[in-house]
């Protein structure tokens, strides 16, 4: 059980270049794993590519494998595919559906298009605002919603369809503090609720540190490094792959380059 | 490189202002921004930041109160005047760019300002170098990427040169290598005696960059002061109320007792004055 990209190589439609890999990576249920690189190194064709939408919706050709629990994607109808991968794009407004007068008939939508009676719909939705946390927005206008809790709504509307995998190309990125943290925090209570297996693609690594189990960067299309969280994200190497080490990381660093100790050395008590 | 005319101070006095479906945005805001200063306002989505810095180009003008840059009051002001005092980012580059190729993008600001040849070509020359685009020239602005098209909405900014420079946050969806750019870009206007103002979310950026942050919650600024006042561990239940917390140095310094320490640098200094020096 796992989304599992074996060899993969993708090229969107029209061009002539591999967007993405050769890549190899695996995501497990119950697991976090975070992605960072430069804009441009693919972390949003690796997203497109791991939920199946790529080349089945967009098209572009893929070679090697994509398996979901063993199933091969290309195998799936775009349903089927939802159903277990789900995806959260980075503006929530281009998620939502538009059409709906209430966060409660939002999230209800997706569930409703797959046909399942009436109790089931209202027991899905009722479930997926708690574990996103915004039971109290249910009779909300859709549009009428902070940043941080539209970005929630357009999660729990994911959460709805019930996925094994979510995928989650920068949710915070146009959230204030605040709503980072609602969104990190109802990352976590999804893993430990469903059990469900993250890619969250993230440039804040502030949030990797705290949720992500291993963090993979991206180098143009390829996977420059790999490995536990905590490890990666101490990786001097990460600035020049374009990426900003955690606060943390930083602090401990400028320290360091001034000839002082670092006074936290195997202090967990400064790291929140 | 200097500003083309005198960097004006910023006034604002008790400035209300209302949307027309009547929500008050910014409600009796006081603020003197001296020539120069480096500034970011920050505050949680919806505490005004954006409608305060439109009030200082003239694209909002105030239900009440009164705005000046430099003396002038902004209200009778032609917003064709203000355009050559006040440069404006917006936080989306796509409600702001609209030509077919990068140069043209960049130089439509001074070409409006009058610059006209090779002077015209230098800003633009310049401008895309400060953010990285020079070899893009002749690209169309839709065929870069978000984080690009707003480098480039910046650099078009920065092709006019006005002396005061507002960001309305520069670094959101920027990799390392463009919140550099950034960092570069707010360093270079500062040194030049231009006037920057950033709104951010980013607590690291705005107490590494700035001298002042001013923060905002329900239209009104709640706190405004060096980063080291403003983003201390004892103003931890203030920021909360508008969804901000300190930066890590700071919390790192206060729980081991090294005072205010908003920056890496002022954490490193603090930490050397106790002595515990001696290597790894």
């Amino acid at each position: 059980m796992a989304i599992e990209l074996g060899s993969v190589q993708y090229r969107y439609a029209g061009s002539s270049t591999a967007a993405l890999g050769p890549i190899d990576l695996r995501v497990d249920p119950g697991r976090v794993v975070g992605v960072a690189g430069a804009n441009e190194s693919g972390k949003t064709t690796l997203c497109l590519v791991a939920t199946g939408l790529a080349p089945s919706v967009i098209g572009g050709r893929l070679d090697g494998v994509v398996r979901v629990d063993g199933v091969d994607a290309a195998t799936l109808k775009p349903h089927e595919l939802a159903q277990r991968c789900g995806m959260l794009f980075q503006h929530a407004s281009t998620q939502l559906s538009h059409t709906t007068a209430t966060v409660f008939e939002e999230i209800a939508f997706g569930p409703c298009n797959l046909g399942l009676a009436v109790d089931e719909v209202i027991e899905r939705v009722w479930w997926a605002l708690r574990v996103a946390g915004i039971e109290p927005l249910a009779a909300r206008d859709p549009v009428r919603l902070s940043g941080g809790q539209g970005q929630l709504v357009a999660l729990a509307s994911v959460l709805a369809l019930r996925p094994r995998y979510l995928i989650l190309d920068e949710p915070t990125s146009e959230l204030d503090p605040a709503g980072t943290r609602l969104v990190t925090e109802a990352l976590t209570r999804i893993v430990r609720e469903t059990g469900a297996g993250i890619l969250l693609v993230e440039h804040k690594t502030d949030v990797l540190a705290q949720i992500a189990d291993k963090v993979v960067v991206l180098d143009r299309g390829a996977v420059a490094l790999s490995g536990p969280g905590a490890e990666i994200l101490a990786d001097p190497r990460l600035a020049g792959l374009g990426v900003e080490s955690p606060a943390s990381v930083r602090l401990e660093r400028a320290v360091r380059a001034s000839g002082l100790e670092w006074p936290a050395a195997d202090g967990a008590e400064v790291i929140e | 490189m200097t500003a083309p005319v005198a960097t004006p101070s910023i006034d604002l006095e008790t400035v209300v202002f209302d949307y027309p479906d009547g929500t008050r945005a910014l409600n009796e805001v006081s603020l003197r921004i001296e020539p120069g200063e480096s500034v970011a306002i920050v505050g949680q989505n919806g505490s005004g930041k954006s409608t305060l810095v439109r009030q200082l180009n003239g694209l909002l003008r105030p239900t009440s109160g009164r705005v000046l840059l430099g003396g002038l009051d902004i209200r009778p002001t032609h917003v064709a005047r203000l355009a050559g005092l006040v440069g404006l980012a917006f936080q989306n580059p796509d409600r702001q760019l609209f030509a077919g190729r990068i140069s043209t993008e960049v130089g439509f600001g001074p070409r409006n300002l009058g610059i006209r040849g090779p002077a015209l070509d230098e800003r633009v020359r310049a401008a895309l170098d400060d953010v990285g685009l020079a070899e893009e020239a002749a690209t169309n602005p839709y065929d870069l990427g978000y984080s690009r098209r707003k480098l480039l909405a910046l650099a078009s900014i920065l092709a006019m040169r006005t002396p005061v420079l507002i960001l309305d946050e520069p670094t959101t969806g920027q990799d390392a290598r463009g919140v550099a750019r950034v960092r570069g870009v707010v360093a270079r206007a500062a040194a030049e005696g231009r006037t920057v103002i950033a709104i951010s979310h980013d607590m690291e950026f705005a107490a590494e960059n700035f001298g002042r942050i001013v923060v905002m919650r329900g239209g009104a600024v709640i706190a405004d002061g060096s980063p080291a006042d403003v983003l201390a561990v004892d103003q931890a239940a203030l920021l909360a109320s508008t969804g901000l917390v300190p930066t890590f140095a700071a919390r790192t310094g206060a729980r081991m007792g090294l005072g205010r320490t908003a920056t890496a640098a002022s954490f490193v200094a603090a930490l050397d004055s106790t002595g515990v020096r001696g290597g790894r």
